[in-house]
């Protein structure tokens, strides 16, 4: 608790600071390459019947995703609270990779817990990782995943906590993380609210964005959550099927819990215990979400809608295809939704979706995947 | 929570530290679970903690988070781990203390409140709570619902616990004040902290309620160095392990026994 309240208090400081949102400014423009486009897909847009489609292109950033945003901001509060050592936790490796990244330009030591099972199902971003310096240590307990990643995580900062600042990757977590987190990656929505308004000289109808812990949507929301014409729509993984323990469809399936000194949504049985989650994306494999969604669900904000892994796998191709853009698998929920979602919406709606990351990193993965299901003969499927 | 002020009044009187094993409930069984408490009563124990079995034990190492695991793969769930607190409750003299996560503890009824679990536990002989992820300042909830049920919550104090939070925890704590030893997760450790010593007699120096250590007391050696300057020492881990090692349910109890023995003549 004392660790939190420190870090409540310097991030209070830090938000007032010009000279801290000057450094963090520079950092996003320079460094990660911000502002990132927001691209009108032309291909897609004809595709879906004319629909009118934006992709924000956080998948144009430094490390491949939005994660970047945040770590590069909670780094420079990390220095400031006066830390050397720095951890995080990570499901596809996006945010591991990302807060190696700003541990090796800050000059932080850095270690990240992983699911056993997610470092071998993204191997690449393991290597990665390595290869920026930091320590990736395997975390075999529970699930193996992100879920069991975080509570190491947390388990390591509790006993380093005088040294080391822990850089939680999404909107997750207890007080001032999801506030913290949401503020870094609010940039998003900011930037993509004004280059909306540039391009069509009106918002969007709706915006979509896919949730694991969350931070990408809030990030793309958040900037819009006072237009209420504006409909704001979540996509969780559905994983394998709706049954318990094989999604991650929190806002859909959960009830009320607390995990992870959050309370918020939580996938769980009837007797309190956290269930396992399954997905196709390494990333969206967590069965809690961020308290703000939760709110937004509450008061009809927005809305929460489940994915697939077949969909979603199948809507990777077909922005491939069609932009020659191969995107991450968790985005790739958002935009198997808008497939389902477009033939609803008036022909000349304006659409807005967080393509939060690329999907380099489920290479592997896809083929694995296409090769199965395609009796091993991927060359004309794929 | 009657009986646990009794017991610490008891032995501060005799200026005896109190000494407080802990089992995980459901593991290897909640047959055992049962035996394990009339066994360590008998053993020397002055409270025994029950730990109710979570799938995300924050504020454990793994020792306990295996034990936790163990527990629910063999159906153990917070009504269960009652049960076979209730099933010995006629023949035990010491308190009950549980220690739980809040998750189980929101779950337990149907409208979030921990009023049904409080409810429960007081119905089924346990006198105090510990709830290892509920900080005091999120606590209010938690006090006023075991207040009415007459159960006692304790709350964790840590080495990194500034002064106005030590004085908080110990306000709100009842029966006795948990102060961590280690700036950490549960688990057997080498050697004590430097600073334990310190640590202890500052938190001290700030109630008068009795303060129990525990986290990392693993030795009948250590154990007997931190009840020189405390209320009472906690072990968990060190006896959890010992569970785990036997070979069958009759010697994890036979083991247990043996292990507390020691512990209580190092603790006199």
């Amino acid at each position: 608790m004392a660790a939190l309240h420190e870090l409540e208090r310097a991030y209070a400081k830090a938000r007032r600071d010009p000279a801290f949102q000057r450094e963090l400014r520079e950092l996003l423009t320079q460094y990660a390459g911000r502002p990132t486009p927001l691209y009108y897909a032309k291909r897609l847009s004809q595709a879906l019947g004319g629909r009118r489609i934006y992709l924000k292109r956080e998948d144009l950033l430094h490390t491949g995703a939005h994660k970047i945003n945040n770590t590069l901001g909670q780094g420079l509060l990390a220095r400031r609270m006066g830390k050397h050592r720095i951890i995080a936790e990570t499901g596809a490796g996006q945010h591991g990779v990302a807060t190696a990244t700003v541990a090796a330009l800050l000059g932080f030591e850095c270690e990240v817990f992983m699911g056993e099972e997610d470092m071998q199902r993204q191997a690449l971003n393991v290597v990665r990782m390595r290869l920026l310096g930091a320590r990736v240590t395997p975390v075999t307990g529970g699930t193996k995943t992100l879920k069991d990643a975080t509570s190491e995580a947390i388990r390591n900062w509790v006993t380093t906590v005088r040294t080391t600042h822990y850089c939680i990757g999404s909107v997750v977590g207890p007080h001032p993380y999801p506030m913290l987190v949401r503020d870094f990656q609010s940039v998003i929505g900011r930037e993509a609210r004004q280059q909306i308004l540039k391009a069509e000289h009106r918002l969007p109808d709706v915006l979509l964005a896919c949730v694991g812990g969350g931070s990408n949507a809030i990030g793309l929301f958040h900037a819009f959550r006072d237009d209420r014409r504006v409909r704001l729509i979540g996509v969780e993984a559905g994983g394998t099927s709706l049954t318990p323990g094989h999604h991650a469809a929190t806002l859909v399936k959960g009830r009320p819990g607390v995990l992870h000194g959050a309370k918020s949504l939580l996938l769980q049985d009837r007797v309190g215990q956290v269930l396992a989650t399954e997905s196709i994306s390494a990333g969206l494999d967590y069965p809690g979400v961020g308290p703000e969604h939760a709110y937004y669900q509450l008061t009809k904000r927005a809305e929460y809608v489940a994915v697939d892994d077949t969909r979603a796998l199948r809507a990777a191709q077909q922005l491939a295809r069609l932009e020659g853009i191969l995107p991450a698998l968790e985005p790739s929920h958002a935009l198997a939704y808008l497939a389902r979602l477009a033939p609803r919406l008036r022909r000349h709606a304006v659409v807005v979706l967080g393509l939060s990351g690329r999907g380099d990193k489920d290479v592997q993965t896809m083929a694995q995947r296409l090769m199965s299901t395609s009796n091993g003969t991927p060359a004309r499927h794929i | 929570m009657e009986r646990l002020r009794a017991t610490f009044n008891r032995l501060r009187r005799s200026r005896r530290a109190v000494l407080i094993p802990f089992v995980m409930g459901g593991d290897p069984d909640l047959a055992t679970t049962a035996s394990l408490l009339l066994a360590l009563q008998d053993a020397g124990a002055d409270v025994i903690e029950v730990g109710i079995p979570f799938s995300d034990p924050l504020a454990d190492g793994p020792t306990i988070q295996a034990a936790s695991a163990r527990a629910l793969r063999r159906g153990a769930t917070p009504s269960r781990v009652l049960e076979a607190i209730a099933s010995v409750q006629a023949q035990l003299r010491v308190p009950i203390v549980c220690l739980s996560y809040w998750n189980p503890i929101m779950q337990f009824g149907s409208d979030g409140s921990p009023r049904s679990f409080l409810q429960a536990a007081h119905a089924h002989g346990v006198s105090g709570l510990i709830v290892p992820d509920v900080p005091v300042e999120e606590g209010r909830v938690l006090q006023d619902a075991a207040a009415q049920e007459r159960i006692a919550t304790i709350f964790l104090a840590a080495p990194t616990s500034p002064p106005n939070r030590l004085r908080a925890i110990a306000r709100a704590s009842q029966g006795f004040v948990y102060y961590v030893s280690v700036t950490g997760t549960t688990g057997a450790r080498h050697a004590l902290p430097d600073d334990l010593v310190r640590g202890i007699r500052q938190l001290k120096r700030m109630t008068t309620k009795p303060v129990c250590v525990g986290f990392g007391i693993a030795t009948p050696a250590q154990a007997a160095t931190v009840a020189r300057i405390a209320d009472g020492v906690i072990v968990g881990s060190a006896l959890v392990q010992t569970i785990a090692a036997a070979s069958s349910r009759d010697d994890a109890v036979q083991r247990a026994s043996r292990f507390v023995k020691r512990l209580r003549s190092a603790v006199g």
